[in-house]
């Protein structure tokens, strides 16, 4: 089995997030970058499924040369090769279509993205590489086994959880539960040595038009200062809600 | 303990100076450290057990023989690499640090740099899997800072050589299968031997009752007539030299291990000191403590780029014993002053079992004494500087 697995770059959970150029860009300055932990649940996935079953891994991501430690951290857990498309991603269409004009002249039997990534919160590049390859998509997965070569599938819902099945080639966005956070796999010293030697290749782009463009970034507003009042001062407590906080 | 929130400083950037291999096994030694010693570190502690579950995990990590090449088992990782896993594993524990430090600069070391090549091919590749672990005697009871002065000696029997003396402060000597022991031959000459553990007369009784690196097994060696199969030499050196350039070698991946605890003291008492609110305010707001946490994260960025000079000059093989003395001995030092500051800002809560900080303290007690104590490596630097041995 052929496994592709999307892989984003994203800040670090624990990253000081802050904009520059007038709140438009995302200020890099310090922060470390880390696999996209939802990705991290789908290679995570594939490694297990490729024990299981055999076949090849491999990690996919749209990214400048910056991007590299986090695609040779995949190889280093376990991807076989690495695809690196030269592009500076700016939205979801043009990193969806440069993944699926790789994979149309390449082959492949499961495609795993995250459900999305932890920095735009897009969640849109699953369904539009999907897309564009003419293939099911079904996105927050958090269960998939397979069953005389059907993908048996189990995603969240609200309230409760769906069951489907579907056959290959698929496209999923993975998320936790397809695999436990126990089994997230740290690289070891064999995988870092044999990730030097492993294939990496740097795919030029084709010129498309972005379709969408960030223009402004906003934090969430500071918290306020916490205020005390006494338990027997009822009356100042609700003068306070109403008269400041203006919530009754 | 609670949750381990640990985010490493880097007040100066100085990742901007590592290789992306540097950073990717730093990394994994760091999120190997949160996932499988701080949970269960404290604990081990408290009951004073090794927990040995974890040997698994420090060959996988590289932690065993960082730089032994890959013919021999070795991940054959440069310097840098091998302090950079050393200052996690420290984060985490000196106690594990030191089991990694033995194995690799004290076991590892000599019987690559000093083996014959059946002895490199037979112990290194399971040594570096942890599959066996290893001990390294030269201390004796009555000779700690002045090894050369030691009383365990071998005499040439024809097929072998007989093993008389007793080692002390001996680091993984209880569960060891392997120790490099140091002795005199008849010449007064000192050679490097490999005992191997169930020789008869061999035997390895524990040290109780430390009040500092409890997760870590220390012991003795004893040797009544043990009889050492003369394949056992270490052939290539002998003298005093051979055991001090392992020495060398530790010394060096204690001197990252401390900025580990350093950073983790500082990380943790600056976190502390925004929440814990005092007087209406966060205590970081008060100028007593600010002034210790930017002398703290001075302390840390000044000794990171020396050790990391340190680490650029050893694999360019020109480091000198005396920068390795003056960069064990610094670090060591700043860690314990820095622990003993993040402490106090952590008020009572510093002496509870809850934060690392305490146990942090108690291990480095330890480091700040073996390898050379603290008076010893000043010493080295006055005699290096000025030509003068003021120890002789």
């Amino acid at each position: 089995m052929n496994i592709v697995v999307c892989i984003s770059s994203v800040p670090d959970t624990t990253a000081k997030i802050n904009f520059v150029d007038n709140d438009s860009k995302f200020d890099e300055n310090g922060v470390q970058f880390v696999i996209n932990p939802y990705d991290e649940f789908g290679l995570t996935k594939a490694i297990l499924l490729k024990e299981k079953h055999g076949g090849k891994i491999i990690a996919i991501t749209v990214g400048e040369q910056k991007v590299e430690p986090v695609i040779r951290k995949a190889l280093a857990i376990g991807a076989d090769e690495a695809i690196r498309i030269n592009h500076t991603p700016k939205d979801s269409y043009t990193t969806a279509y440069h993944i699926a004009e790789y994979l149309k002249s390449n082959s492949y039997d499961l495609i795993i993205t995250g459900r999305e990534s932890i920095d735009y919160n897009g969640g849109a590049v699953g369904g539009m590489v999907a897309e564009f390859l003419s293939l099911p998509f079904i996105n927050a997965c958090n269960g998939l086994n397979f069953s005389d070569g059907i993908a048996q599938i189990t995603r969240e819902i609200d309230g409760g959880k769906e069951k489907l099945s579907a056959k290959l080639p698929l496209i999923i966005g993975g998320q936790k539960g397809l695999v436990q956070e126990s089994e997230l796999r740290i690289p070891n010293m064999r995988g870092i040595m044999q990730a030097r030697t492993k294939p990496l290749s740097i795919i030029e782009p084709s010129n498309i038009e972005t379709l969408s463009t960030s223009v402004k970034f906003e934090k969430p507003a500071e918290k306020g200062a916490c205020k005390l009042v006494s338990s027997d001062n009822v009356g100042e407590l609700v003068s306070l809600l109403q008269n400041e906080a203006k919530v009754i | 303990m609670s949750q381990d929130l640990y985010q490493a400083p880097d007040y100066f950037l100085m990742d901007e100076l590592l290789s992306e291999e540097h950073k990717l096994i730093r990394d994994a030694a760091r999120e190997w450290v949160k996932k499988d010693i701080s949970p269960i570190i404290e604990e081990a502690c408290q009951k004073a057990e090794f927990p040995n579950q974890i040997i698994k995990g420090l060959g996988e990590i590289g932690a065993f023989g960082p730089y032994i090449p890959s013919k021999y088992g070795g991940p054959e990782l440069d310097q840098i690499s091998y302090g950079l896993i050393m200052q996690e594993l420290e984060r985490g524990d000196s106690g594990v640090r030191s089991t990694a430090s033995v194995q690799s600069s004290l076991v590892m070391y000599p019987i690559w740099k000093y083996g014959s090549e059946e002895q490199k091919n037979k112990y290194l590749p399971k040594l570096a899997t942890g599959e066996l672990m290893g001990c390294f005697g030269l201390t004796e009871p009555d000779h700690g800072s002045n090894p050369g002065g030691m009383t365990t000696n071998i005499k040439d029997m024809g097929d072998y050589y007989l093993l008389n003396g007793a080692k002390m402060w001996i680091s993984n000597s209880p569960f060891a299968d392997i120790a490099v022991v140091w002795a005199k031959n008849e010449d007064g000459r000192i050679k490097g031997l490999i005992v191997e553990r169930g020789m008869d007369g061999f035997t390895t009784p524990e040290t109780h009752n430390k009040w500092s690196l409890r997760a870590s097994s220390t012991g003795e060696l004893v040797f009544d007539n043990v009889k050492i199969p003369k394949e056992n030499i270490l052939p290539h050196r002998d003298g005093l030299g051979a055991p001090l350039s392992c020495l060398d070698s530790a010394r060096y991946g204690i001197a990252w291990g401390t900025i580990g605890t350093a950073m983790d003291c500082y990380d943790t008492a600056l976190r502390y000191s925004k929440e814990r609110i005092q007087f209406g305010k966060p205590i970081a707001s008060f100028q007593l403590q600010q002034k210790k946490l930017a002398e703290m994260i001075t302390e840390i960025t000044k000794a990171q780029f020396l050790t990391w000079r340190l680490g650029v000059l050893r694999n360019e093989g020109r480091a000198t014993t005396g920068q390795i003395s003056m960069c064990k001995r610094n670090n060591v030092d700043m860690a314990l002053k820095i622990a003993r500051e993040a402490r106090q800002i952590l008020g009572g809560m510093g002496i509870t079992g809850e934060y690392s900080i305490m146990r942090h303290m108690m291990n480095l007690e330890s480091v700040v004494t073996y390898e050379g104590t603290h008076d010893i490596h000043l010493l080295i630097t006055g005699h290096d500087i000025t030509g003068e041995s003021a120890f002789k």
